[in-house]
């Protein structure tokens, strides 16, 4: 690697026998590579001091009580940190203080680097070449793949031999990534907790009876007994008032006095459905609507949850309702379709 | 980019230059002509009182001011119209009657400001109040004259339990108003924060389920749950931030603004390390 | 006699016999811009990255199992939570250094991604990704993509409200896989979502350990590369050519100031971690999948996935009874491939536009090559503005343009604006040439009129 010192217009030349900050040997002059040169250390011997590499320059102690002073500082946030981490009982430790302290601490070292930089280091401007393709080693490495295989009569035999062996020794090595879980079932996609009779319970495990059930609210209810991390156990109840249902056909009675339970779970990215608006003025105000927070999906309950606005592909699924003797809530069969986001076979038959 | 200002004057200027100038005044005619028309969409505000008040709030005075402010849309006596027809000027009225709702919805909507409403279509909006609290008082004594209601609550959030009411308003509230009480948006409304709003309104807000938003009866949330709800909602003027500075407590979207400022500081750092390309 | 600084390094090579390429390596040469450091300040953020995340690792319990919390904090006093998310509230709240450790760690993470992308734009606007350098270019990319993967996981271990809701949306982009998204799911999750609590060990094992080695590699063979190749380098005067390069060594030049940005980076980010709050856990509570909350937004480097997920009308791709494309795949899985397409195939398609297949080792000024630069800012402005729609609910609620109507707008805006972009930045580019042409010819026909001044000058005056 050659180099041609060319200075920067901050290094100065320095006076022969002062060393600048630069840690080379001997060596006075204009930075240019010739020996020779007074004083320097090293040498001794009679021996020719080599040239300077890196070129001096001029001394400036204002800079270096710059950097002791920045230096200082860093260390006394420093010690600042130990201090109040110390102090501090665990309930009262002062977060911005302890940042304050560290952040202060290297910011303080970094600009006494910064300082050093620009103020106390010859930045030199150096020349080199870019490397260039090298094609005579190219040739060469071809031409050594080449003639390595001489003894080899069938190469394209034992080379395909070779890529299938490596092919499925790298597919034996992946298997066991299988034993991660199921390669393919779609069950738990299937699954549903809701069978005919299953009580609905609010979120403190009490079942739901029909007649607490209001207009112009919304409730939160699980299928009893069952997991309620389960998202094909969770419900969000509503009551409209029976004339302004409009549910598809064959759902007849799946609202009994207007109660309608749907899967809390958004159709389109999985989220739960956890808002929901109703007019106080109908005639001006828009319709009742379960809308979910992550990106908006509207659902309308009066027409079986179907999509009014938002990026969901596919109605929220509702859940027959019938009410037992003592007026609790029960479910009449399972869901209207899958629970949760839509995967390949979300449509597909009837859910188990 | 001196350089670039120097090149839009140069093209600016001259006989070349006319169209493109002539081009500039349109474009700002037109965006002042744009600004007239959002302005003029704004729904009206101000009341109507009578010229001269009594000392004290007096139904006879709330039916005055209603007579003037809110029959328009809710009928001279509060009996609703349901079917809008233009009335005095361009205004449009209908509004669900008020008969049997009490003290309680009265007191709330014209306490926060969100009646009177000045156009039917428009979101009712708290930013500004422009009855005094003794109007006020008159209109809600009148209004809760127009037959039994619910009277103003008086709930005690300081019987309320915090950890109680945050996983209550976790699973009622937040998807509308988020966590933190700090708003948002479902479909077709603002739903505004709750800093600021003191017990009072928050129960009357609950109870009423005023606008979309949905309405919990003492069946849905007994006072007891209220009472914790509310002591939440107002720990939320002062949620625990020991982190630091909270940025609005809205979380990620201030969060990348802040982030990208500090990179762009360190990117600022690094000019004072690195050259530029014409030192 | 012995000598201070020549005796170890006599100690190191008689072992290794690295001193030349130590000497090598002291001498290597930066070219000198402030855009050339971008890369670094990514580099150094990745290292307060692994430092605070090993305090962390060492606290955080990567398990769902429920257990009640007791502590301190009492809206949380009683409440049903996991092991992952109590300990990451204890380590808030309680530990000493904890709140300062996690908040660095999360600045530091969303810095590094911002940087990452700074960086990506210097060396796309100045045509730094040509050959020789289109492997760094893609290793770039890789990096940039797996770092948005590692930033993802590493916020949702925490099992909180706001990161589960972002979990959730993940398992149903997941899903939204055309033919395999659903067992793919449920490989992953070891069942369907939220699981048994596997997936969160998952998570932990690939954050803490996995991904870093993967970016730790990826980001010491981007290095490599580069150092390989030299620096590309800005042609400020006639000795910055194709073949000769000119900067400033590592040593003593060079190594001071990069040392100087790591501890200004850190500085900054410890900073951050003590003075602005970010993800407080403890105000969002425990994630359930039944509970939502408005504004549930990713962090900043997801913001465009959420945009294009609430931009996409609504349609399933349904041929029979087979949803073959759910809704979600098309914000979820198709915008990112696409961007990340366009941007790795880039260094070849303008190669075929162009024509030009030769090496380039002096980088562009961007005014300089105006149909890339007009394709960046379009391309960028394109991302950006769905981005920004990710954030529209909240831009109603601050200025009151309804999101119905922000809706409206967007699904133009982000076809017409770039598509304008793509014509003003090019127009521009080419002005700003012209006239740096004229400048330049002014500059000459000046030099040229002074010379013939001082001839002219020089014929009057007689030599004596």
């Amino acid at each position: 690697m050659s180099e041609r010192a060319k200075d920067r217009p901050e290094a100065q030349q320095g006076a022969p026998g002062e060393a600048g900050s630069a840690e080379a040997h001997g060596g006075a002059g204009a930075g240019d590579a010739q020996s020779g040169g007074s004083g320097g250390d090293g040498g001794g011997d009679g021996v020719e001091a080599p040239a300077r590499i890196v070129p001096p320059g001029l001394p400036d102690r204002g800079a270096e009580y710059v950097v002791l002073a920045l230096l200082a500082l860093a260390m006394l946030f420093a010690v600042g940190f130990i201090v109040v981490y110390a102090e501090y009982s665990p309930a009262e430790v002062p977060n911005q203080l302890l940042g304050v302290c560290i952040g202060g601490a290297l910011g303080f070292a970094a600009l006494a680097l910064a300082v050093l930089a620009r103020r106390l280091v010859v930045t030199e401007e150096l020349e080199d070449d870019y490397p260039q393709e090298n094609p005579r080693e190219q040739s060469e490495i071809a031409q050594l793949v080449h003639e390595s295989a001489s003894r080899i009569t069938r190469r394209r035999l034992l080379l395909g031999a070779g890529a299938a062996t490596g092919g499925v020794l790298g597919l034996a090595g992946l298997t066991p990534v299988l034993s991660l879980g199921p390669l393919w079932d779609t069950a738990p996609l299937d699954y549903s907790p809701w069978r005919r009779g299953r009580r609905l319970v609010d979120p403190h495990g009490y079942p739901m009876l029909a007649s607490e059930v209001e207009e112009e609210t919304f409730y939160t209810a699980f299928a009893e007994g069952a997991d309620r991390e389960d998202i094909a156990s969770v419900l969000v109840v509503v009551r409209l008032h029976p004339s302004e249902l409009r549910l598809p056909k064959g759902r007849e009675g799946w609202a009994p006095y207007g109660i309608l339970a749907y899967s809390k779970i958004c159709t389109h990215a999985g989220c739960a459905v956890a808002l929901y608006r109703k007019p106080r003025f109908p005639v001006v105000e828009a319709k009742p609507a379960l809308v979910c927070p992550c990106h908006y999906s509207t659902f309308n309950p009066a027409t079986g949850a179907s999509v009014i606005f938002g990026p969901a592909g596919r109605p929220l699924p509702q859940l027959p309702l019938m009410i037992d003797p003592s007026g609790h809530l029960r479910a009449a069969g399972d869901f209207s379709g899958r629970v949760g986001p839509a995967w390949w076979g979300v449509r597909e038959g009837p859910p188990t | 980019m001196s350089r670039l200002a120097r090149t839009i004057a140069t093209r600016l200027r001259g006989a070349a230059g006319a169209r493109a100038r002539w081009g500039a005044l349109s474009a700002a005619a037109l965006l002042l002509a744009a600004c007239e028309g959002v302005a003029l969409a704004q729904p009206r505000g101000g009341v109507l009182t009578p010229p001269s008040q009594p000392a004290k709030p007096t139904v006879q005075l709330g039916h005055e001011l209603f007579e003037a402010n809110c029959a328009s849309c809710h009928g001279g006596l509060g009996q609703g119209i349901s079917h809008p027809r233009p009335g005095a000027g361009d205004i449009s009225g209908a509004a669900p009657s008020l008969h049997g709702v009490g003290a309680e919805a009265a007191d709330f909507y014209l306490r926060t400001g969100f009646m009177p409403l000045s156009n039917i279509h428009a979101e009712p909006s708290n930013r500004r109040v422009p009855f005094t609290n003794k109007q006020v008082e008159a209109i809600t004594d009148f209004v809760a004259s127009l037959g039994a209601g619910p009277a103003i609550p008086h709930p005690k959030p300081r019987a309320g339990a915090l950890n109680s009411g945050f996983e209550l308003f976790t699973e009622d509230c937040a998807g509308c108003h988020q966590s933190l009480a700090r708003g948002g948006f479902v479909t077709g409304a603002r739903v505004p924060p709750l800093q600021g709003v003191d017990a009072t309104e928050i129960a009357e807000a609950v109870r009423i389920g005023p606008y979309l938003m949905p309405r919990f009866s003492t069946k849905r949330i007994s006072d007891a749950q209220l009472n914790s709800i509310i002591r939440y909602v107002l720990s939320t003027n002062r949620p625990d931030n020991r982190g630091g500075w909270s940025i609005g407590n809205l979380g990620p979207i201030p969060e990348g603004l802040v982030a990208w400022l500090a990179a762009i500081a360190l990117a600022v750092l690094c000019l004072g390390l690195g050259r530029r390309l014409r030192a | 006699m012995s000598e201070p600084v020549r005796d170890p390094i006599q100690f190191i090579d008689e072992r290794t016999a690295a001193a030349p390429l130590l000497k090598k390596a002291l001498r290597y040469l930066f070219p000198d811009h402030w855009s050339f450091l971008l890369g670094e300040i990514a580099l150094y953020s990745f290292i307060v990255l692994i430092a605070t995340g090993v305090y962390l690792a060492l606290s955080f319990e990567p398990s769902l199992a429920k257990t009640v919390y007791h502590g301190p904090y009492a809206p949380l006093r009683g409440r049903e939570m996991s092991d992952a998310y109590k300990s990451v509230v204890e380590m808030s709240l309680t530990y000493k250094a904890g709140l300062l450790m996690r908040q660095t760690h999360h600045w530091a993470a969303d810095v590094f991604m911002a940087s990452i992308v700074a960086h990506l734009m210097r060396v796309f606007f100045t045509g730094a990704y040509r050959k020789p350098r289109e492997l760094t270019w893609l290793i770039g990319l890789a990096l940039l993509f797996t770092s948005l993967l590692e930033g993802y996981l590493g916020y949702s271990l925490v099992d909180d409200l706001l990161s589960g809701i972002g979990l959730a949306i993940g398992y149903g982009v997941l899903l939204s896989v055309p033919l395999v998204g659903g067992p793919l799911g449920v490989l992953l999750f070891g069942a369907a979502f939220p699981g048994k609590g596997v997936f969160e060990s998952r998570m932990y094992i690939a954050h803490v350990f996995i991904i870093p080695a993967l970016l730790a590699t990826l980001i010491g063979a981007h290095l490599a590369l580069v150092m390989a190749r030299h620096h590309t380098q800005f042609k400020r005067d006639a000795r910055h050519t194709q073949r000769r390069l000119v900067g400033v060594p590592m040593f003593p030049g060079q190594a001071p100031r990069s040392l100087a940005l790591m501890l200004a980076v850190a500085a900054v980010l410890f900073l951050l971690g003590g003075l602005v709050q970010i993800n407080p856990i403890w105000q969002w509570g425990p994630f359930e999948p039944w509970l939502g909350t408005n504004g549930a937004q990713p962090d900043w480097y997801l913001g465009w996935l959420i945009g294009a997920l609430r931009l996409m009308p609504s349609f399933d791709v349904v041929i029979g009874h087979y949803t073959v494309i759910p809704n979600p795949f098309w914000g979820g899985i198709a915008f990112p491939l696409v961007v990340l397409a366009v941007l790795a195939a880039f260094p070849w398609a303008e190669r075929r536009l162009t024509g030009d297949r030769t090496v380039h080792n002096l980088a562009d000024r961007p005014r300089e090559a105006p149909n890339r630069t007009a394709f960046g800012v379009a391309f960028l402005s394109w991302i950006f503005l769905v981005f920004v729609f990710g954030a529209a609910d909240r831009l109603y609620v601050l200025f009151g343009v309804s999101y119905e109507t922000l809706l409206t707008v967007f699904r133009v805006a982000i076809w017409a604006v770039p598509a304008l972009a793509f014509l003003i930045v090019r127009r521009l580019c080419r002005e700003l040439q012209h006239a740096d042409r004229v400048e330049h010819e002014r500059e000459l026909a000046e030099q040229e009129a002074a010379r013939q001044e001082a001839e002219l000058m020089r014929r009057r005056e007689p030599v004596i």
